[in-house]
């Protein structure tokens, strides 16, 4: 299995009451950017579509592609989702990257607990991702 | 101006409580954490603080409404909320969705009910106590109370008769404009068109709050709200935004800050309007006329 069927299995598997709970200890393990973005912020592009400022990076090439976030700690949902992100995306081939489905949010179940529009926030740092890749790769 | 003063020069001065007050008074009252993140309330909330989340517990599972008399009663009974209590509600981004459960509140003529001035952020900002313990409160009888939209509630058809009466679009300028932040792959914006409703004037939300997120003083709000929009404070206003958790604060602010009469919140706001057959919409910067 790889990663993103095991988070998505991992979050189908979890009752709704302890979904939330799941969700926080994403956000709680999602990595710092190296301290190179805190001195160089223009490095790292805000994702508009997200009620909170969060902020990526996407570099290396098409073999290995290394993904940074940034998300304050006052908006630990969007660190969740970046999180998530991260553990199903980070360190995989671009078209690995570019092949994960666009519904992979929805796939988690969330919507029901954190309401859709919140969710749409998670699909746009995913077609952001998606995008900085193909930016990637095209050189 | 010392905090004090500046919430005793509002038109209802008793419906605003500073964090230095709220300290004192923890034991006797009901806090209540409503956030737009719905993690934050986990990683930490005032001692005591019941979390109440807008979409989860606020809304029907059916509808696109709000609870009714019953489910309110059951959801006040659960959380160990008594009819008589005085409740104080705070929550992230300068209140909004604290600002929204208050108005929800007052659909239900709950009548003690109060914002925590700054919030969430002002909270946290002077190092107050945190805690992650959820204390439960015992179960409590609320009566079942009839919801009662009229007066502070408008639905779609208000609109129309609302007019020539002021309107206000608390959305950023760029979503009042119906200028798309159009980004390659950017997601549905959850309207059909974008603008306003026409007549009404933009007074993004933001600028009725300071740095620290406590409400603006008296003097000002009356300037961004009646002086720079040429609307009289008494005239009946409507609010709107987007869902209208953002206008909540707005109304807010014009019913109880600045003491106008008629405030109503139209929830449906734009993702209602923006995409109603048969309705005219405005776009640019101009107000435009409602016609």
């Amino acid at each position: 299995m790889n990663p993103e069927q095991q988070i998505a299995e991992e979050f189908q598997l979890t009752p709704d009451s302890q979904k939330l709970e799941l969700l926080l200890e994403y956000s709680e393990s999602l990595p710092e950017p190296p301290t190179r973005f805190g001195e160089n912020p223009h490095l790292m592009e805000r994702v508009e579509e997200c009620q909170a400022p969060v902020f990526i990076a996407v570099e290396g090439d098409a073999k290995k592609v290394d993904i940074y976030f940034s998300a304050p700690k006052e908006a630990p949902t969007t660190r969740g989702f970046a999180s998530i992100l991260n553990a199903a995306l980070n360190g995989r081939t671009a078209d690995e990257i570019l092949g994960l489905s666009d519904d992979f949010p929805t796939e988690l179940g969330l919507e029901k607990l954190i309401s859709p529009l919140r969710v749409r926030g998670m699909r746009g740092m995913l077609f952001r991702i998606k995008r900085k890749t193909r930016e990637l790769v095209s050189g | 101006m010392t905090k004090e003063a500046k919430i005793s020069e509002y038109a209802n001065p008793e419906v605003l409580v500073t964090t230095d007050w709220l300290a004192e008074n923890l034991t006797n009252v009901v806090v209540v954490e409503s956030n737009e993140d719905i993690l934050l309330y986990d990683t930490g909330h005032i001692p005591g603080a019941i979390k109440l989340d807008w979409h989860t517990d606020l809304n029907d599972k059916v509808r696109r409404d709000y609870l009714n008399g019953e489910g309110f009663a059951k959801l006040m009974s659960a959380k160990g909320i008594s009819r008589n209590d005085t409740i104080v509600i705070y929550g992230d981004k300068s209140n909004w969705w604290a600002a929204y459960a208050f108005w929800v509140f007052k659909l239900f003529g709950h009548e003690n009910v109060r914002l925590l001035d700054g919030g969430r952020l002002k909270w946290v900002a002077e190092q107050r106590e945190l805690t992650k313990e959820v204390l439960s409160r015992p179960a409590t009888e609320y009566p079942v109370v009839e919801r009662h939209d009229a007066k502070i509630r408008a639905f779609r058809d208000d609109i129309a008769k609302h007019m020539p009466n002021p309107l206000i679009d608390i959305r950023s300028p760029q979503e009042y404009t119906g200028e798309r932040l159009h980004m390659p792959d950017y997601p549905n914006e959850g309207a059909a068109r974008g603008g306003h409703i026409p007549s009404a004037r933009n007074v993004p939300w933001g600028k009725l709050v300071q740095e620290d997120s406590t409400f603006k003083p008296r003097h000002e709000l009356e300037q961004l709200l009646f002086n720079e929009t040429g609307f009289s404070p008494s005239d009946p206003f409507i609010t709107y935004c987007r869902i209208g958790e953002r206008s909540s604060l707005t109304w807010f602010a014009l019913k109880y800050l600045l003491g106008v009469k008629d405030v109503k919140n139209y929830d449906g706001s734009w993702t209602e309007w923006g995409n109603l057959v048969g309705v005219p919409i405005a776009v640019g910067e101009e107000p435009g006329v409602f016609a």
